[in-house]
């Protein structure tokens, strides 16, 4: 079964449910489902061939949740990019995945062109919204979004991808400085979206709503869950106006809510009991560990509302889930590992520990990735041979703990990437962005604790002597290169930066001097 | 531009803009724009209570008040009582 039958299957059984509400508009599974047959046909017609790629950079609303499930029906593989990604990340990402064609908002076709002579292999951009009508003759084809579905018969291709292939490629961050290209396939998506229905007790009752964008595998997996169970979901483009965000959940009598610890926090700073929230089924938490205080106060505030904080990373959708019932009993485990997949922790050789110790995670099931996009190195590194013949599993690098009763722990990432407001953020990444700062002679970035955002990013910069450089200047600079929530909060100005004995630099050090944010 | 608006402008171009050259005056909604977010929206919030002495309750932390510079600056005339 490939990943876009589960909006396929509802179009049959239950056309006229709604399955998709945004802003003030809804569409029914069949409504939905014409408009992916149409722009699929579209895709086909302008060249997207079997097991090419699409890259979307779409907000979150009704054109991203059709270019998904079209691209998927074309045969072709959704390259998911945030859409705060700034040029030359976007830039890279392009070259990166190969991607044949780009699905953007108008507001971004500015930046876009200035990077298609950099993505020779880029024939097609789609946009959503206006086209300027000098941008329509340029090669490759710039073409509106929606005269492209206007244009096409709403009929379902014959499909072009088995369930093998590769279904979409997740970018995430790691300590090398350059993101990586997840790959999973139908396959692996449908594992992981199975699991989290079964373990969530989706129901065609179910009205999710989610905040998160559909390009984090977190947004992603409140889709396909939903749809899978014949739910509706709520998308809205963003939690910027919680109040909004409130008022949405009460209006559309919301079941289900996914959010971030940062989410949670700034929630929890309104008053709910001016909304009537007694709809809300559950609330998830995933993208960081939540807080125990906030889990606390989010029972007192929500008593009747079912609270899932789980655990998971990109290389395989999710992994754990606390059961609700033991959150009051045991605020600070991620529980035990959701249906049809085995973990377990190993020590540094790689043997099996029994409960009691702490070693890295290690992912057994359906629903892993299947490799970074052009990397096996990489690759071979958290993909590792399993117990069953010609099997492999993954090595999370994380770090748990599991108790007498086999509950998992969170300890620590082995790697030094930063989780700020649920997303990952590559100290390496924005280090590059720093040393080509004018003024900039070296710098180390960190994460620190902070209430709100998990960790924030704090940078430490040494200047080249004489150079006139502030604070300012450099938050101004990162800001022109990095998605937002990657942009430091705070730059402090060394002397020199401490180094440990064999030269490199100290991160335990700067950690030590970091302080509170 | 009145103080108002030129004080919001300032506060905006310095800390959620951080130098991108955005036309503020121009702009019908900072959430459309991708200039402003969940911590961006509690960063404002918190200036404006800083620097005209208000306090903006739950209620009010909507784009109807918050969500261009003409609705910031009139959100902000009409807690000053002008």
């Amino acid at each position: 079964m490939q990943i876009e039958s589960v909006l396929e299957e509802r179009a049959r059984r239950a056309p006229e449910k709604v399955a998709l509400v945004c802003g003030t508009s809804r569409w029914t599974y069949a409504a939905l489902a014409a408009d992916v047959h149409a722009l699929a046909q579209g895709l086909i017609a302008l060249g997207v061939g079997a097991g090419d790629r699409v890259a979307l950079c779409l907000e979150n609303g009704f054109e991203a949740v059709v270019s998904t499930f079209a691209v998927l029906e074309a045969g072709a593989a959704v390259v998911f990019v945030n859409p705060m990604t700034k040029a030359e990340k976007l830039a890279f990402l392009l070259h990166d995945s190969g991607a044949v064609a780009l699905l953007v908002a108008d507001k971004k076709l500015e930046t876009v062109t200035g990077l298609l002579s950099q993505s020779p292999r880029l024939r097609t951009v789609l946009v959503v919204g206006d086209v300027p009508r000098e941008t329509r003759t340029s090669a490759p084809d710039v073409l509106a979004w929606k005269d492209v579905v206007s244009g096409h018969d709403p009929v379902r291709p014959t499909a072009r991808a088995i369930d093998v292939d590769l279904a979409c490629l997740l970018y995430t961050s790691g300590s090398t400085g350059s993101p990586k290209g997840v790959m999973h396939t139908h396959l692996s998506l449908l594992a992981a979206t199975r699991s989290i229905a079964q373990y969530l007790e989706a129901t065609r009752d179910d009205v999710v709503l989610s905040v998160l964008p559909l390009s984090f595998g977190y947004g992603l997996t409140q889709l396909l869950p939903t749809f899978l169970a014949g739910g509706t979901l709520v998308l809205e483009r963003s939690f910027a106006y919680p109040q909004v965000t409130l008022q949405r959940m009460s209006a559309e009598r919301c079941t289900g809510f996914a959010m971030v610890p940062t989410i949670a926090a700034i929630l929890l700073q309104n008053d709910l009991t001016k909304f009537d929230v007694g709809s809300l089924r559950y609330v998830t938490n995933a993208g960081a560990g939540i807080a125990p205080e906030l889990l606390k106060e989010l029972r007192r505030r929500l008593p009747s509302t079912r609270i899932f904080p789980m655990y998971g990373q990109t290389e395989c959708i999710r992994a754990t889930f606390l059961p609700p019932e033991e959150v009051d009993r045991n605020p600070t485990s991620v529980g035990k590992g959701m249906p049809n997949q085995e973990m377990w922790i190993v020590d540094e050789s790689g043997r099996r520990l029994p409960p009691g110790h702490t070693g890295e995670l290690v992912v057994r099931g359906a629903h892993l990735m299947r490799g970074y996009w052009n990397q096996p190195d990489a690759t071979a590194q958290k993909l590792r041979p399993g117990p069953m013949p010609g099997e492999t599993v993954l090595f999370t690098g994380d770090v748990f703990r599991i108790d007498a009763d086999g509950w998992f722990y969170f300890v620590s990432r082995k790697d030094d990437v930063i989780k700020t407001r649920g997303e990952k953020v590559s100290p390496r990444e924005v280090e590059n962005v720093l040393h080509a700062c004018d003024g900039v002679l070296t710098a180390a970035v960190i994460g620190v604790a902070d209430a709100l955002l998990g960790q924030s990013v704090r940078a430490f910069v040494v200047k080249k002597p004489g150079a006139e450089l502030d604070e300012r200047a450099v938050l101004r600079h990162c800001a022109r290169h990095l998605e937002d929530f990657a942009v430091p909060r705070r730059v402090e100005f060394l002397e020199e930066l401490p180094k440990t004995p064999n030269a490199k630099i100290d991160k335990q050090a700067l950690q030590e001097r970091g302080g509170p944010a | 531009m009145t103080d108002i608006a030129k004080k919001i402008s300032t506060f905006i171009t310095d800390n959620l803009l951080l130098g991108r050259t955005v036309d503020l005056v121009g702009t019908s909604s900072f959430l459309d724009a991708g200039i402003i977010d969940s911590t961006g929206v509690l960063e404002l919030v918190q200036f404006l209570e800083e620097t005209w002495g208000l306090s903006v309750k739950d209620e009010e932390m909507v784009p109807e008040n918050l969500d261009s510079l003409v609705r910031l600056e009139s959100f902000v005339k009409k807690k000053l009582g002008k």
